[in-house]
């Protein structure tokens, strides 16, 4: 909510970064990718994987739960310094912030409904500011949209999109838990370039330090290990 | 007990549900708002008071500002206010600080779509840990609560300060006191019992508008509402269940209705007692009531 | 693009004519004005439609409220009592989500699930109980002395009602009811932050404004473009008010003094 604040200047953020907090913005509402657990507290994927990247850095990680509408603005203003949130890399994103490489092999998004004969051209669901909706829009569907991921897939359950589209990891374990009430429909759609974590573009020190901790991980296959604790199935994602 | 929820029959399922960590914070935000009230109706009653005075000044330029408050706050709709003081607000004080702390900065405050203050003018200060970033927002909140009620309250006053009978004044000036010392001793204390009817019809619409918090990015119980009451999928939490949005509504649904019609019969006790003694219609009908008693 | 460019692409975006996106960078003047304005469209389908509606239905609960039989009165003051007593907003939410629940076992209903229908649909019953407070209170403000002569004059049921109880109670409680058109046109603002979804960002007047405080990062340009909009709307109501208000009380010989508008800014 707050919106303020500055960008700091490459060379203050620089000297200063040693040994400040690092905020993390996150949306908290994208299970597994971040998520509210039964205890009140962040959980998911990006949690722990921000938390390994933050303690092999060195660094002193403070997560911050952001509505998804508002999550680049107060990033850019400064009101926590990196984003976590299953942000897909795009370029018109990469004009505005500055992505770490891909801790998520790109990934592919998928049409669900309550049928698989489902018009996937007609009225579909998808959250607002997502390569997704982007995509919905420019396939001539009608675009319903809808400030959280959870609402997308409720509008599909009580009848009010004939679709959702969305990332295919988060609709894959709703799909799992309906019991068949929810089916995938359509052929899965590549898009975006990988999820990665979003920085101002001043930030080029911090940006360094995320870079080299995620190519340890990716080397060393404890990225590799978390994708398979969250993203469990038949294809695991890796790298 | 709580441990394994999928085994558990339903009783007990609903209390261990009731009592996780999330629910937890759910019930807290009911403290959250009753805050809000709690502070906000003091604050506005105060920037009210100063309000409708400025408003009454003999100064023409201090009862125009009186009076362009009281006008423009309530002029204009809704929450557009409540949206737009937040980010004003917060801009606005950056922007003081930052012309205080960096009067070196060269680089304009507004860049196309960013506003940008140099980093000690920032608040809270980046390096602030997270709970001072919440009570900043908080705070920000209630000032924006305030300032809105606040200018609704100097309307009452005001008219309230009207209503007093001129001749009390008079009287209390005939006796010898000064201006401010009738003001303070025969107007203020007289005027309450005029103002009581408007400021609780205040209090009642501050109680309505408090779930507005949501908007201004607080997590209030609209927010965990929305949150708990959302299809949980059995991956991610021990109590899976489907779409229950409608039922925690209708619990602040009712949790609201408990509020205003508890806030009506107070605040219909305390005008009662108020009006005992006075000479207007309301006293006149409670001497009467007693006398055929 | 120019000024008139955007005009023709934006001035009925709200209701899903002209461009499809909309503007995301250069976002200009022009642009703010044209789309908060055709956001405005809602604000007044909503607001006209809603009070239409509700003022027969605050009608009838008003006559309700003064029955003597419990059947009619009960039902009458908890139809009050729940909308005025609980916020418009939690009302929102809640509706929304029983439309949704609803949807299922009645197919009919399943257009309410829409913020054209409801929302619509709970500002008519929000705006009924509260007109019909308003009506209340003038209904027994209504002189003994009036509805005497009308019985003299052999006067009773329908057309008693018609000649003098409705006409008074309408001059009595119009000021008032004036206020209650102002906050509602106010609150329709509420309608698309409260769940109900906006269709291909098919918004009303503050969601087009927020849209652009949230891109543009400076909120002192859509607000208050919002805010004149608003007062326009406002004034406009309140000269319409004033011209029925006029005619209602054209048999009066004394001009009453000027009658002042009161807002309220949440319900």
């Amino acid at each position: 909510m707050r919106i303020a604040l500055a960008s700091a200047l490459a060379l203050c953020a620089g000297a200063a970064l040693a040994q400040d907090v690092v905020r993390i913005g996150t949306e908290g509402a994208y299970p597994p990718y971040n998520f509210i657990n039964d205890a009140g507290e962040l959980a998911g994927f990006e949690i722990d994987l921000g938390n390994e990247i933050c303690a092999r850095a060195g660094l002193t990680c403070e997560w911050v739960t952001n509505d998804w509408d508002s999550i680049i603005p107060n990033l850019v203003s400064g009101n926590y310094d990196v984003i976590m949130a299953g942000m897909s890399i795009t370029e018109e994103r990469a004009q505005v912030i500055s992505f770490t490489q891909d801790y998520y092999p790109p990934t592919a998004s998928a049409y669900v409904a309550l049928s698989e004969d489902a018009d996937i051209m007609g009225v579909v669901a998808a959250q607002v500011n997502t390569i997704q909706a982007g995509h919905v829009a420019e396939s001539g569907a009608t675009l319903l949209e809808f400030a959280t991921p959870e609402e997308t897939v409720a509008a599909v359950r009580n009848g009010e999109a004939d679709a959702v589209f969305a990332d295919y990891d988060y609709l894959l374990p709703i799909v799992e838990a309906s019991g068949g009430e929810l089916v995938f429909v359509g052929e899965r759609v590549p898009l975006g370039g990988g999820v990665g974590a979003g920085l101002r573009q001043t930030d080029d020190a911090l940006r360094e330090q995320f870079d080299a901790v995620i190519t340890e991980m990716k080397a060393d296959g404890s990225l590799n290990a978390l994708l398979a604790e969250w993203f469990p199935g038949d294809e695991v994602p890796s790298y | 007990m709580c441990d394994d929820p999928a085994n558990l029959d339903t009783l007990l399922w609903f209390v261990c549900y009731l009592t996780t960590g999330k629910h937890l914070a759910f019930y807290g935000a009911f403290g959250t708002v009753l805050l809000l009230l709690a502070v906000t109706a003091p604050v506005a009653l105060l920037l009210g008071f100063g309000g409708a005075i400025a408003a009454r000044s003999r100064l023409a330029p201090v009862a125009w500002l009186g009076k362009g408050y009281i006008a423009v706050v309530r002029g204009v709709p809704d929450i557009a206010f409540f949206l737009f003081f937040v980010i004003a607000l917060d801009q606005g004080l950056e922007w003081l600080r930052h012309q205080w702390l960096c009067p070196d900065w060269t680089e304009p405050v507004r860049q196309g779509q960013n506003f940008l203050v140099c980093p000690e003018a920032k608040l809270p200060l980046a390096t602030a840990p997270q709970w001072i970033h919440e009570v900043y927002g908080f705070a920000l909140a209630v000032v924006t609560f305030a300032i809105v009620f606040g200018a609704f309250a100097a309307n009452v006053l005001y008219g309230a300060m009207a209503a007093v009978p001129r001749a009390q004044i008079e009287t209390a000036e005939a006796y010898g006191m000064t201006h401010a010392q009738a003001f303070r001793r025969v107007l203020v204390p007289q005027m309450w019992v005029y103002a009581l009817p408007g400021l609780s019809n205040l209090w009642m619409i501050l109680i309505k508008a408090s779930p507005l918090l949501f908007l201004l990015g607080v997590r209030d119980i609209v927010y965990w509402a929305r949150e708990l009451g959302a299809t949980q999928t059995p991956r991610f939490t021990d109590y899976p269940h489907g779409d229950w949005r409608m039922w925690y509504f209708l619990f602040l649904l009712v949790f609201y209705l408990a509020l205003t019609r508890l806030s009506e019969i107070v605040l219909g006790r305390v005008m009662r007692r108020l009006t005992r003694g006075q000479a207007m219609a309301g006293g006149e009908v409670q001497r009467r009531a007693e006398a055929a008693a | 693009m120019t000024c008139w460019e955007i005009v023709q692409a934006y001035a009925l975006r709200s209701l899903g004519i002209g461009e499809r996106l909309l503007p995301q960078v250069d976002i200009t003047l022009c642009h703010q004005f044209t789309l908060i304005g055709s956001g405005l469209l809602w604000n007044v389908y909503f607001g006209t439609l809603a009070l239409g509606a509700g003022f027969f239905l605050a009608v009838a609960t008003a006559l309700a409220r003064q029955s003597r039989h419990a059947v009619l009165r009960k039902p009458a003051e908890w139809f009050v009592f729940v909308f005025r007593g609980s916020p418009l907003f939690i009302q929102f939410f809640f509706a929304y989500f029983l439309f949704l629940s609803l949807r299922g076992t009645f197919p009919a209903l399943s257009p309410l699930t829409s913020a054209a229908y409801g929302a619509l649909f709970v500002l008519f019953l929000n705006t009924a109980a509260y007109s019909a407070e308003i009506f209340h209170g003038a209904l027994q403000a209504i002189p003994r002395g009036d509805l005497e002569a009308a019985d003299a004059y052999g006067l009773a049921g329908w057309r008693k009602f018609r000649r003098i109880t409705f006409p008074t109670m309408l001059r009595l409680g119009w000021p008032a009811y004036t206020n209650e058109a102002i906050f509602l046109f106010h609150a329709t603002t509420l309608v698309f932050f409260s769940g109900f979804p906006a269709a291909q960002q098919r918004g009303d007047a503050l969601y087009y404004a927020k849209f652009f405080a949230d891109r543009t990062f400076n909120p002192f340009v859509p607000y208050p473009i919002l805010a004149g909009y608003f007062i326009l709307l406002t004034l406009g109501i309140i000269a319409l008010a004033g011209l029925i208000q006029r005619r209602l009380n054209r048999h009066l010989p004394a001009v009453p003094g000027p009658w002042r508008p009161r807002f309220r800014l949440v319900r």
